[in-house]
């Protein structure tokens, strides 16, 4: 009985514990989510005209923040490459704090998954997006809400378990 | 040997400059809510140092929003909101009172509490035996007096 009460506290404090090593600190969970995309009109990389937060409306589509100094954006590249091939998945690039020269000469070298690669030099969306570190992908229903942000490079895990039933859910 | 001293003298002199720049067309009151404000907000890419500190590019973003925001005559509420609009309480070196963070503000309290509560029952606990023995000795005393 002495010895209960200190035993039941570290017990506790155990469960605290393991719990708190499963969250990771690179993961801020982002207050967009829920929230209609954020305002921008930028231009668009390789094409005339500007892309904004409208144009994103009426279907699901994925905004996937990257830029040719990336490393992370490489790792996930051949993911996004295969989602927009074999899932036909609508993948609109941001070109994050990079020289519109030196995306089109990295796309040119991996391949683009994007449909439009809409140019963010200044990072001012990555900004208003609240992107902290690229890669970083929303997901967004039809209504131009956001419904998902993966934070860090595209998995074929994160695509099966967390976005792909999302995307199918917000076609409806 | 000596060139290295040479640079080591002059960096505060360089951080320095940097600063004036930042703060270039501000008042004092304008420049000290700058340096306050840029204290309290967290840098996102390298998480346990604040905007000031950190030399990341986002930081130097944020920085500049900041800078921009106090120069629009923003209040010091105004540019936090537009923080964790963004980027969530997390940017906030000084987390809000709310359901969330009750465990973050109250935990430390409650531990403390708890210690005390626990200090005290062991201590009730060891007094007793001292008791026991006291009267112990006083038997004893009886014992032999009955000897006698």
């Amino acid at each position: 009985m002495r010895y209960l009460i200190p035993v039941l506290i570290l017990a506790g404090l155990v469960v605290l514990f393991a719990a708190g090593l499963k969250n990771d600190p690179r993961e801020v969970p982002s207050p967009l989510i829920g929230k209609p995309a954020p305002a921008f009109n930028l231009k668009l990389l390789g094409e005339e005209g500007s892309y904004s937060n409208a144009d994103l409306k009426g279907r699901p589509v994925l905004v996937n923040f990257f830029a040719s100094w990336c490393e992370g954006c490489q790792v996930e590249h051949p993911v996004l490459l295969k989602l927009a091939k074999e899932s036909n998945v609508e993948i609109i690039g941001m070109d994050y704090k990079d020289a519109p020269e030196d995306a089109t000469q990295w796309l040119a070298r991996h391949g683009s998954p994007y449909r439009k690669v809409i140019l963010d030099n200044e990072g001012t969306a990555g900004l208003d997006w609240g992107v902290y570190g690229v890669p970083e992908t929303f997901v967004l229903n039809a209504d131009g809400v956001i419904v998902y942000k993966q934070i860090g490079p595209m998995t074929e895990a994160a695509w099966r378990e967390k976005i792909a039933p999302l995307m199918a859910g917000a076609a409806k | 040997m000596r060139t290295l001293l040479l640079l080591l003298a002059l960096l505060p002199s360089l951080a320095g400059a940097t600063m004036a720049a930042d703060v270039a067309g501000m008042d004092a009151s304008q420049e000290a809510r700058y340096r306050t404000l840029i204290h309290e907000l967290r840098c996102l890419v390298c998480q346990n140092q604040n905007i000031a500190d950190s030399d990341a590019p986002l930081a130097t973003d944020l920085r500049n929003q900041v800078r921009r925001q106090i120069l629009a005559g923003e209040n010091n509420q105004q540019i936090k909101d537009y923080l964790t609009q963004r980027y969530g309480d997390f940017v906030l070196y000084n987390p809000p009172f709310k359901l969330i963070t009750l465990l973050l503000w109250l935990g430390p309290a409650v531990l403390v509490l708890l210690a005390l509560v626990m200090a005290y029952l062991f201590t009730r606990r060891t007094r007793k035996p001292s008791t026991a023995t006291a009267l112990d000795e006083e038997k004893l005393r009886k014992l032999l007096d009955e000897n006698k």
